[in-house]
C-alpha cells in the first residue's frame, strides 16, 4: 500500500484551558506549561506540514487562547500556506485579541457549546461566567466575519438542548454545526456513567438532525457525529489510521490520532527529534494500524474494511484490551453483546457524578 | 439550485489554492479540502462577483470551444452541491 501525504494536522498548542469540561479529549496524564513547545518550534512543524501536504491546520488544545504567541502562530501557518482553523471555547478571545488574529491570516473559527444556557454550559464546562462571555465573542466573531463553526457536544443532560442548538447556529450566523456526540476517550472515559446518553436520546438525536438538515439545506451545514456506544458500525476513526491526519501534542510527540497514547505498545517519535516527514512516513506508530494489514478476524475478511477500517483502535483496546481487535461497537464483534449491556448500565446511571478535568 | 442570472460569489473562508504536493488545484473551505478537476477550476477561476452564471458559461464555452449545454450542465451541479456545502453564496 503507499503512504499518501496528509490531509489535516491538528496542532495541540497547550494542555491548559480555563474550561474543565469531564468529556476532554486530552489525555489523564496534561502536559505542563513548562513542557509546551516553544514558538520558534511550532512555526517549524507548521512549515514541515505544509511541504508534507498538509492543507488543513486545527489548532487546538486545551484552549488554544491561553497561548500568548497564538497570533504569531497563526501567521507562521498562514504564511506556510495551511488554511488555519482555531478550535476554541472563546474564553481568552477579546475582540482586539480577534482582530488580531484576523489581521495574521485566521481562516476559520470553529466555537465550542457546553449547553444552550449559562446554567446548563458552565455546569458542564465547570466555569461561572463562561457561556456569558462566549455569547459575546460569538458576536465579535460574526462582526470580523470570520466563518464560524458551532460544535456542540452533545451527552445524556444536554441532549434535549439539541434543537436550540442548531437555533443558535443560525442566529449566530454560522455555516455549519457540529453536533458531536460525545466519544469516550480521555477525560470521558471517566465519566461514561454520567453522560452515556440513553438509547432513545440517540435515537432522537439521529431524527432532529436529519429534519434539519432538510429544512436548512444551504442555509446551515449539520456535520452529525453520533452516539458511537449505540451505533451498529464503528467510526471510521481519523478516516484510517496515518492516511489522512495526523496530531501533535503540546510536547510535541506526533500521534495517528489524539488518544493514540493509550494504546501502551506505540513508541511515538517527537517533531525536537525527528522530522515530521520522517514521522508520518516511517514512523512505528504510524505504521502499526496503517490500512488493513494488521487487521485480524472479522476484520480481515469483512467488506467494510476500507469503509470503517476495523473502527477505533484506542476504544478496541480500551474496551478489549486488544488495539488490533474489532471495534467492539461493530455488530460483527464477538464483544458486542457486552458492550450493548455496558452501554444500558451506564446510560441509566442516574446518580453517576461528574467527574471534571484537573491537573493532577 | 442556481439559475443562470444568479451571480455566485465565493465568501469569506473559502479560497483556490495550488497544492504543490499533490500538483493540483483544490479549493479550501472550512476543515474542508476539495479536489478541483479542470472544468471545476474553470469555474472557480472565473468567478468574480459580478458575472452571472450565466456569463461565465459563456465565457468558458467560447474559451474551450465547447457547447454551452455541456458546460451549463457540468457547472450546475457542481455549483449546487457548493452551495448545499456553504462554500458558495449567491449575490443578492
Amino acid at each position: 500500500m503507499t503512504t499518501r501525504p496528509p490531509i489535516a494536522m491538528l496542532a495541540e498548542l497547550t494542555h491548559r484551558c480555563p474550561l474543565s469540561c469531564p468529556y476532554c479529549s486530552n489525555p489523564l496524564e496534561l502536559t505542563r506549561k513548562e513542557s509546551e513547545l516553544d514558538t520558534a518550534t511550532w512555526c517549524s512543524v507548521f512549515t514541515q506540514a505544509a511541504d508534507l501536504g498538509v492543507l488543513q491546520l486545527h489548532l487546538s488544545g486545551g484552549e488554544p487562547a491561553s497561548r500568548r504567541d497564538l497570533t504569531e502562530l497563526v501567521a507562521a501557518a498562514h504564511d506556510a500556506g495551511l488554511y488555519t482553523n482555531l478550535i476554541t471555547s472563546g474564553i481568552g478571545l477579546s475582540e482586539k485579541r480577534l482582530a488580531e488574529l484576523d489581521g495574521a491570516g485566521l481562516d476559520h473559527v470553529q466555537l465550542s457549546l457546553q449547553g444552550t444556557n449559562a446554567q446548563m454550559a458552565d455546569m458542564i464546562g465547570g466555569y461561572r461566567g463562561g457561556f456569558d462571555r462566549k455569547m459575546k465573542v460569538a458576536e465579535w466573531i460574526g462582526a470580523i466575519g470570520f466563518p464560524l463553526t458551532l460544535n456542540a457536544v452533545l451527552h445524556r443532560r444536554n441532549l434535549h438542548q439539541l434543537p436550540r442548538a442548531i437555533e443558535m447556529a443560525v442566529e449566530m450566523g454560522a455555516r455549519r454545526i457540529e453536533v458531536a456526540t460525545v466519544q469516550f476517550h480521555g477525560w470521558a472515559m471517566k465519566n461514561r456513567g454520567a453522560m452515556m446518553p440513553t438509547r432513545a436520546q440517540a435515537a432522537e438525536a439521529d431524527g432532529i438532525v436529519a429534519e434539519a438538515r432538510k429544512r436548512l439545506k444551504g442555509r446551515l451545514v449539520i456535520d452529525y457525529v453520533p452516539a458511537d456506544y449505540h451505533s451498529d458500525y464503528p467510526k471510521r476513526c481519523m478516516g484510517g489510521w496515518g492516511s489522512t491526519g495526523l496530531n501533535v501534542n503540546p510536547e510535541g510527540r506526533v500521534l495517528p490520532c489524539h488518544a493514540a497514547e493509550t494504546i501502551p505498545h506505540l513508541q511515538f517519535d517527537n517533531v525536537k527529534e525527528r522530522p515530521l516527514h520522517d514521522i508520518w512516513y516511517h514512523g512505528s506508530a504510524f505504521e502499526a494500524y496503517r490500512g488493513t494489514d494488521w487487521m485480524q478476524e472479522p476484520c480481515r475478511s469483512c467488506e467494510r474494511k476500507t469503509v470503517d477500517f476495523g473502527g477505533c483502535r484506542c476504544q478496541a483496546m480500551a474496551i478489549t484490551g486488544d488495539p488490533a481487535a474489532t471495534d467492539p461497537v461493530c455488530i460483527k464483534s464477538p464483544e458486542r453483546d457486552a458492550l450493548r449491556g455496558m452501554t444500558d448500565e451506564f446510560a441509566g446511571d442516574e446518580d453517576a457524578p461528574l467527574t471534571y478535568r484537573v491537573l493532577s | 439550485m442556481i439559475a443562470p442570472q444568479d451571480i455566485p460569489v465565493v465568501p469569506r473562508g473559502v479560497r483556490v489554492h495550488w497544492d504543490r504536493v499533490r500538483e493540483g488545484w483544490v479549493l479550501l473551505g472550512p476543515e474542508r479540502a476539495i479536489t478541483l478537476d479542470p472544468v471545476a477550476h474553470a469555474i472557480m477561476s472565473e468567478i468574480d462577483g459580478h458575472r452571472s452564471l450565466g456569463e461565465i458559461v459563456e465565457l468558458l464555452a467560447a474559451k474551450y470551444e465547447a457547447p454551452p449545454e455541456q458546460i451549463a450542465t457540468d457547472s450546475a451541479g457542481f455549483l449546487n452541491a457548493l452551495l448545499n456545502r456553504r462554500f458558495l453564496e449567491i449575490a443578492s
